[in-house]
């Protein structure tokens, strides 16, 4: 045995807790590793071993009165956080981004039309049920009744029907093909719960709940049978919606809290200052949009709108709205963190001249009006204005109109009366998802009502070709080309992906991968995090 | 009938007036509120279907003065109606009934008002009579000057100070008062201490200035002069002479300042993540969760009638003239 297979076998003993960190470092200091190396190597270790135990307290900057357990209207981090904590899905991204089964133990397709999932045995709900295939049906019918009011309803559309086949394995059969259906059953909309009882809290998750306050805090204490290894390290749970932001941090550096999300990035500088806290951040799919109307002029025309997308300072919109907590973006919602990121197209970057030119060919005069208010995104009127500076030095004139924030949604955005304005996009873990989100022709969200020039019906094809490709090169190649069409011909412009920042207490100890796909590590951390 | 009685029956008549106008416009300004609540609490998710669902669900497709009459109706009875939010076309209804929203809420607000008023109230009423007594000195100028200076601050940074000197800097009091129904009542005051803290230092400059005006207004009087001729001594002319006649003053202000604590302490509560009624109705508006809304505005606008109407019976009872008339 070398060396190095005996420390690695020791630290796994050390790890599993065989052995006390005194005989640990005893036999690494045996191998000839120095005494301060040894010590920091048993801290290292120590620390990235989950231990069990303590009372963890979140203060979270989402929450109301009007949030419920049932997670057919979970709409804020809030109440995707307390949803992760009691509930379980069919499959779950990773904190790597992958995706992993989870209350299925396998799934399989032939066709990518007919999905079956092999549902794990011996899960019980914290009612003591057993789960078997008729909770997962009644689950997922719970968000496809005809009169359903579940934001995950458009979702599921695309189920034909969906049956149980004996007591663990439940058979979706689609409408169309669609290869990344294992990803859509992540969605945190769609959690499996009893039979009969989709509003009561009861799930197979690591907390069992114990109190729910709408709109200001739920506490839940350790599921002693939780069917998952190495996950739900804390004793008990406290998440608490603090929506003040100065509040927050100053729970956070009284010790009132150990964790907190959203960060107020004006003082993130002075907040990074105390000792006790550390402050993290990851760029995942979220991104700030402002898309143009192509059903109102003058935005069917094609040069304006390129003319648009040449006149932005993408990187000062990063540094002066997210003071350099993100990336920039390329005109299309595709981030890094997706699997099939085109990273061949050229960058777009400020260019005077080019935005001059299209202005010109587009024969376009006068002002051209962008409606923006901070409900879209903190800071959207700033980049706002910063836009129509910037824009005046092509030669063009943007006048900003700044809306009211309340009923944004309903009055400003993907709406006639206004062609183009601010939004936000929390983005979707795969590209297809984010597609028929947005962009499809058969969204009701395609804010950009980009749906009938040739680029539009090509693109249109192309996602319903990749979505039923299970080959992943061609896959590639077709989100390639799709991602290519919305950067050039599409309405939307996508100037910067905004990073998550959170801040946690050094007392908490995480994995050396946190994940993207939504705030507060995939917004799983109270089953992913423990006390170090 | 004693002539006190009448007069305090025929405010209450006038407050339950006051009360049904009150309704009226209630009902008329949240009938003016832009967006719509399926849309609101579908966010971006509403399509078209689910929200007309949802109006359909609520009764919000009936004209607005068959659901006034419903409403008051059932307000009459004790009856606030039930919440928007946890409706549910699918499944069971969860919707909560708005006086079980309110009722916890609306207990911890009345906690923490009253916790203030204990501090506030005997407070402002010592530092108003002692600076009426020492009129113009040193010690006068020094009440007036540092009360004058809290009530100029807006509360959040009165709150912000006191959290950055008593639970950063020196961790005395907790920054978080998130009691809940379980919390024992010692717990409770030392969680509740910061935001009593933060609006004694935001009341008490109006009641104790309103406390030394009326004394200092009356010491004017001739029967002032008289007592003193009389030889009565200073502390004895302010608080025999000069105080009786100044409680109606003293006291619709103090009303006013307890009705604020009631009704107007959203930011507070917002900066302490305080559970109170004002935060609720806040978040209602934000989701158009109308009922809830309307309970919260009435049971202001109860508040605001009630306090003035004791301050009014203080006024009348305090008063020899309307005591004893001829």
């Amino acid at each position: 045995m070398s060396k190095l297979e005996y420390r690695a076998i020791q630290e796994l003993k050390y790890k599993s807790g065989q052995i006390d960190r005194r005989t640990f470092v005893r036999s690494l200091l045996a191998t000839g590793v120095a005494l301060p190396s040894a010590l920091s190597l048993a801290g290292q270790v120590a620390a990235a071993t989950p231990k069990s135990g303590g009372r963890y307290r979140m203060g979270l900057g989402h929450g109301s009165t009007t949030d419920t357990l049932d997670s057919a209207t979970s709409e804020n981090h809030f109440t995707l956080v307390n949803g992760y904590t009691f509930g379980n899905h069919l499959t779950e991204v990773s904190n790597t981004g992958e995706l992993i089964p989870e209350l299925a133990e396998s799934f399989e397709s032939d066709d990518a039309q007919k999905w079956v999932f092999n549902l794990r045995q011996g899960v019980e709900f914290h009612n003591g049920k057993t789960m078997t295939s008729e909770d997962v049906v009644a689950s997922y019918n719970h968000h496809m009744g005809e009169d359903s009011t579940s934001a995950a309803k458009g979702l599921l559309t695309q189920v034909k029907s969906l049956k149980a086949d004996g007591k663990n394995k439940v058979i979706f059969e689609l409408e169309n093909p669609n290869a990344d259906f294992p990803f859509i059953v992540s969605d945190y909309h769609i959690s499996i719960r009893p039979a009969g009882d989709m509003a009561s809290g009861v799930g197979t998750g690591g907390y069992i709940l114990q109190s729910f306050e709408p709109g200001v805090k739920s506490v839940l204490k350790k599921n002693p049978n939780y069917w998952k290894e190495g996950a739900a390290h804390f004793d008990e749970v406290e998440l608490l919606s603090i929506i003040d932001p100065t509040a927050r941090q100053n729970a956070l550096t009284s010790g009132d809290i150990d964790a907190m999300d959203r960060v107020d990035l004006k003082t993130v500088n002075l907040f990074k200052r105390n000792k006790d806290i550390y402050i993290w951040d990851a760029t995942g799919t979220a991104h700030y949009t402002f898309p143009m109307r192509l059903s109102v002029a003058p935005f069917d025309n094609y040069d304006l709108r390129m003319a648009l997308k040449w006149s932005i300072k993408r990187q000062e919109l990063v540094d002066k709205i997210l003071l350099g907590y993100g990336a920039i973006g390329n005109d299309h919602p595709i981030s890094t963190a997706n699997r099939y990121h085109n990273s061949d197209l050229p960058q777009r970057e400020f260019d005077a001249d080019k935005a001059a030119y299209h202005y010109k060919k587009s024969g376009h005069s006068g002002k051209i009006p962008l409606s923006a208010a901070d409900a879209a995104f903190a800071g959207a009127v700033d980049a706002a204005q910063l836009m129509a500076a910037s824009a005046a030095e092509a030669g063009m004139e943007i006048e900003v109109i700044r809306e009211p924030k309340d009923g944004y949604w309903s009055n400003v955005w993907n709406n006639d009366a206004k062609g183009w304005c601010a939004c936000y996009w929390g983005g979707r873990p795969t590209e297809d998802w984010m597609f028929s989100a947005a962009y499809t022709d058969d969204t009701e969200w395609n804010d950009t009502a980009w749906k009938t020039t040739d680029s539009a019906v090509k693109f249109n094809k192309l996602v319903k070709e990749a979505r039923a490709e299970l080959n992943d090169t061609k896959r590639r190649e077709l989100y390639y080309e799709c991602q290519r069409l919305i950067y050039d011909d599409g309405g939307t412009i996508c100037p910067i992906f905004n990073s998550y920042v959170s801040a946690n207490s050094k007392a908490i100890a995480t994995d050396e991968n946190i994940a993207a796909n939504w705030d507060s590590d995939g917004a799983k951390c109270v089953e992913r995090w423990w006390f170090a | 009938m004693h002539p006190v009685l009448k007069t305090v029956l025929g405010r209450l008549g006038l407050g339950l007036a006051t009360l049904f106008i009150v309704s009226i416009i209630i009902f008329s300004a949240i009938e003016m509120l832009p967006g719509d609540f399926g849309q609101a609490i579908l966010g971006q998710a509403a399509t078209e279907e689910t929200v007309a669902a949802f109006r359909r669900e609520l009764g919000l497709d009936e004209p607005p003065y068959i659901r006034y009459l419903q409403w008051v109706g059932g307000a009459i009875q004790g009856d606030l109606g039930t919440s928007f939010s946890g409706r549910n076309a699918s499944g069971t209804d969860r919707s909560r009934e708005v006086i079980d929203l309110i009722a916890p809420r609306l207990w911890n607000t009345l906690f923490l008002a009253s916790v203030t008023a204990i501090i506030a109230v005997p407070v402002s009423l010592f530092l108003g009579i002692t600076s009426a007594l020492y009129r113009n000195t040193v010690y006068d100028r020094t009440i007036n000057t540092t009360t004058l200076t809290t009530i100029s601050f807006p509360e959040f940074f009165v709150a912000y100070i006191l959290i950055l000197l008593l639970a950063s800097l020196y961790p005395v009091f907790p920054s978080l008062a998130n009691v809940d129904a379980s919390t024992p009542l010692n717990e409770r005051l030392y969680r509740s201490a910061l935001p009593a803290f933060t609006l004694t230092l935001v009341i008490v400059a109006h009641m104790m200035r309103m406390t030394r005006a009326a004394i200092i207004n009356l010491l004017a009087s001739p029967y002032i002069q008289m007592a003193r001729l009389s030889g009565a001594s200073q502390t004895e002319v302010i608080l025999k002479h000069a105080l009786p006649n100044a409680w109606a003053p003293i006291a619709t202000v103090i009303a006013f300042n307890l009705a604020y604590l009631v009704v107007g302490v959203v930011v507070v509560e917002v900066v302490f993540v305080y559970p109170g009624v004002g935060q609720l109705m806040v978040d209602a508006v934000t989701s158009r969760d109308i009922p809830v809304v309307q309970g919260c505005a009435l049971i202001f606008a109860v508040t605001y009638i009630l306090l003035n109407l004791i301050a009014d019976i203080i006024g009348i009872i305090t008063n020899p003239r309307l005591l004893h008339p001829k």
